[in-house]
């Protein structure tokens, strides 16, 4: 007799969907639960409402915010997501993978802070992505009328630009200008009727920075306006068709000492964490052979080892902030002046 | 010396339980195993979320993912109610054969001549309990308890806490209601005079709470040892420090059921340890070595004499003190 194989359980990857009513949602959500890929989807929805298809796996759950007690106003979990993923991890084997449907007006930051603050959640499942789904032509609308399509963008992995053949040419690349200057750290892939290749959307591993670096060798820098000399101010990014509330504040730096680098984050996200939409980055460390990677929602921030520095690889530390109403000048001073000396 | 009976079940197991002196276990696929001559299996629902017994002791009351409430023992099962497509979160057991269930925002009763009648509610019903005295129950939802009189049309009672409440339990005399919290803490009140206690500190959040013989001690999950909270006082066990039984350097408590006649607790652990620890001197007498997985459920039978458990991963069995 041999001993039972004790088996770490995998963590579930759970991607969320954000994005307004006729943003293509649904279409989007029927080809995940349709199309052959090998995958088995749980999919959690607001309301079945258009979902043509019957499947056991596809969850109704009212969406729940909770605020925590804990006297920090942007540390909120969505609790119906808390009982359902329990409930569903209770059977795996029955699905490889979570989608999490939001409604179209929802503030995506208590779905992606469920999967860090609880621990029940977090112990079982991981966040894969947050992919928006935006509708080109009613998106200077929307965007007028609601801080949540803002909100939706600023905080996406991935951003669907869906019903690109209802906007001309020139409407497009404003539409696609304004996505970039509210978040230029996300993927974005122009379709139509969400025909976007699903596995643009699914399993990226976004949140595992490790991996989103892996995916992307450019990632934080490849809409850094450092390297094209044309005069633009990245700190404004200028839309035509919208005054961008929301903006993001790339930084750059050397060596950081790791006894003023790390007390500064901590306090940066405990102070302007209401404000902080999503933060990522590539610390260089001193005197430390690995890339360190962080990344936040909010006041929560997740920072790990990722890998050894090249031979030749320049060790500079890169930080982008996404969110409101954020001091662009006192970060980067305050940023700056954690470098070694 | 101890013995374990041990039933490998593949799943989930939401509840063991005795009904009738017979052992049941009902798991999260939807199946009812129990040991009555041999090991037989009732499948009850696609996706079984919750269970509670009836009051009598005969039936296993369960709601599942495909929106039933059920009511099952032996070979026979049958179904109390249908709520659609929304999953069934939680179950409770009242007075005349009276049960509750919560679907969503809603809670419903069910009286024994099959009259249910709803109750909404603004946000989503996490937890829900009836009184042991007259026809009341409480329902744990964000940012307190509400409470019901089902059989009048009175006004319910709203006690209010900042928070997620998501589980309920009322002492056995009625005078105080409990709730496990999602921030790592319980929740009293005092009824009489709506006194709040503060019941904080955990490392975990509580899964499982039991109420001594006589309700003078509430036991919980949630921490490296069992919390027992003293409730003799006439303010139950504020200003007083709880005790820790059955205390583990590196497991967590996940499951506590206190004997029935005596101040003695049974405990069940995340390795699958399952103890026994008296109150007065924490003396502990170990039950079962871990095992696959976290237990989840845990009930002595009447002789006072076995323990019907359950586990996150199907090693589940029963133990008998007397060996």
């Amino acid at each position: 007799m041999s001993e039972a194989q004790t088996q770490t359980p995998a963590q579930i990857p759970v991607t969320v969907l954000t994005g307004y009513l006729g943003s293509g949602k649904t279409t989007l959500l029927n080809r995940i639960l349709s199309e052959s890929h090998g995958k088995r989807y749980a999919v959690i929805v607001n309301e079945f409402g258009e979902i043509g298809i019957d499947n056991d796996l596809i969850v109704e759950s009212d969406e729940e915010i909770y605020e925590m007690n804990n006297g920090c106003v942007c540390c909120t979990v969505r609790g119906d997501l808390i009982r359902v993923v329990e409930g569903l991890m209770r059977r795996p084997g029955r699905f490889d993978a979570i989608v999490v449907e939001t409604t179209g007006l929802a503030d995506p930051a208590p779905v992606a802070q469920t999967f860090f603050m609880d621990e029940d959640v977090r112990s079982k499942t991981k966040l894969d992505a947050v992919v928006a789904l935006v509708d080109a032509k009613h998106l200077p609308l929307r965007l007028k009328d609601s801080k949540e399509a803002e909100d939706q963008i600023a905080f996406a992995d991935v951003v669907v630009l869906n019903k690109t053949d209802l906007v001309t040419p020139e409407e497009l690349a404003a539409v696609e200008a304004t996505v970039r200057a509210i978040n230029p750290a996300a993927k974005i892939h122009r379709t139509e009727r969400s025909g976007v290749e699903l596995a643009e959307v699914l399993d990226r591993g976004a949140f595992d920075l490790s991996r989103a670096l892996d995916n992307d060798p450019h990632f934080l820098e490849a809409h850094d306006d450092h390297h094209d000399h044309d005069g633009h101010d990245h700190h404004d990014h200028a839309s035509a068709i919208h005054d961008v509330g929301v903006k993001s504040v790339s930084l750059r730096g050397g060596e950081m000492d790791p006894k003023k680098f790390f007390p500064w984050i901590e306090k940066i996200t405990q102070m302007e964490g209401p404000n902080i939409l999503r933060l990522k980055g590539i610390i260089a460390i001193k005197d430390d052979p690995d890339r360190y990677v962080l990344q936040g929602v909010h006041m929560i921030i997740e920072g790990d080892h990722q890998r050894p520095w090249k031979d030749g690889e320049k060790h500079e530390s890169r930080l982008v902030f996404i969110g409101r109403d954020l001091d662009a000048e006192r970060l980067r001073k305050s940023f700056e002046a954690c470098q070694a000396a | 010396m101890p013995t374990v009976a041990p039933l490998d079940l593949d799943g989930h197991c939401i509840a063991a339980v005795f009904l009738g002196g017979v052992p049941h276990f009902a798991l999260a696929d939807g199946t009812i195993h129990r040991l009555d001559h041999g090991h037989k299996t009732l499948a009850v629902h696609d996706g079984l979320l919750c269970a509670t017994l009836d009051q009598t002791k005969t039936r296993l009351i369960t709601g599942g993912e495909d929106g039933k409430v059920c009511a099952s023992a032996g070979e026979t099962t049958e179904v109390l109610a249908e709520a659609g497509r929304k999953w069934i979160s939680s179950v409770a057991s009242g007075p005349q054969a009276a049960i509750a269930y919560a679907a969503g925002r809603s809670a419903f009763v069910r009286f024994s001549d099959g009259r249910t009648k709803e109750f909404q509610h603004p946000r989503t019903v996490e937890g829900l309990a009836f009184s042991p005295k007259g026809m009341r129950f409480g329902v744990a939802r964000y940012n307190g308890v509400t409470l019901h009189f089902p059989a009048t049309d009175g006004k319910p009672t709203e006690l209010e806490w900042a928070g997620a409440h998501t589980a309920i339990t009322f002492s056995p005399d009625g005078n105080f209601v409990v709730t496990a919290m999602q921030e790592n803490a319980l929740h009293g009140w005092k009824l009489a005079d709506g006194k709040h206690m503060r019941m904080s500190g955990y490392p975990a959040k509580v899964k499982s709470m039991s109420w001594s013989v006589k309700g003078k001690w509430l036991a919980s999950s949630g921490a490296p040892a069992a919390i027992v909270w003293p409730f003799q006082a006439k303010d139950g066990p504020m200003g007083k420090a709880p005790l820790e039984l059955g205390t583990r350097g590196n497991s967590m408590v996940t499951v506590v059921a206190c004997h029935p006649s005596q101040e003695v607790a049974a405990i069940g652990y995340d390795d699958g340890m399952v103890m026994a620890v008296r109150f007065a001197d924490s003396k502990e007498v170990l039950l079962r070595r871990p095992g696959k997985g976290a237990v989840t459920s845990m009930m002595w039978d009447d002789e006072e004499r076995r323990i019907a458990f359950g586990t996150e991963t199907g090693d589940c069995g029963v133990i008998d003190i007397t060996g």
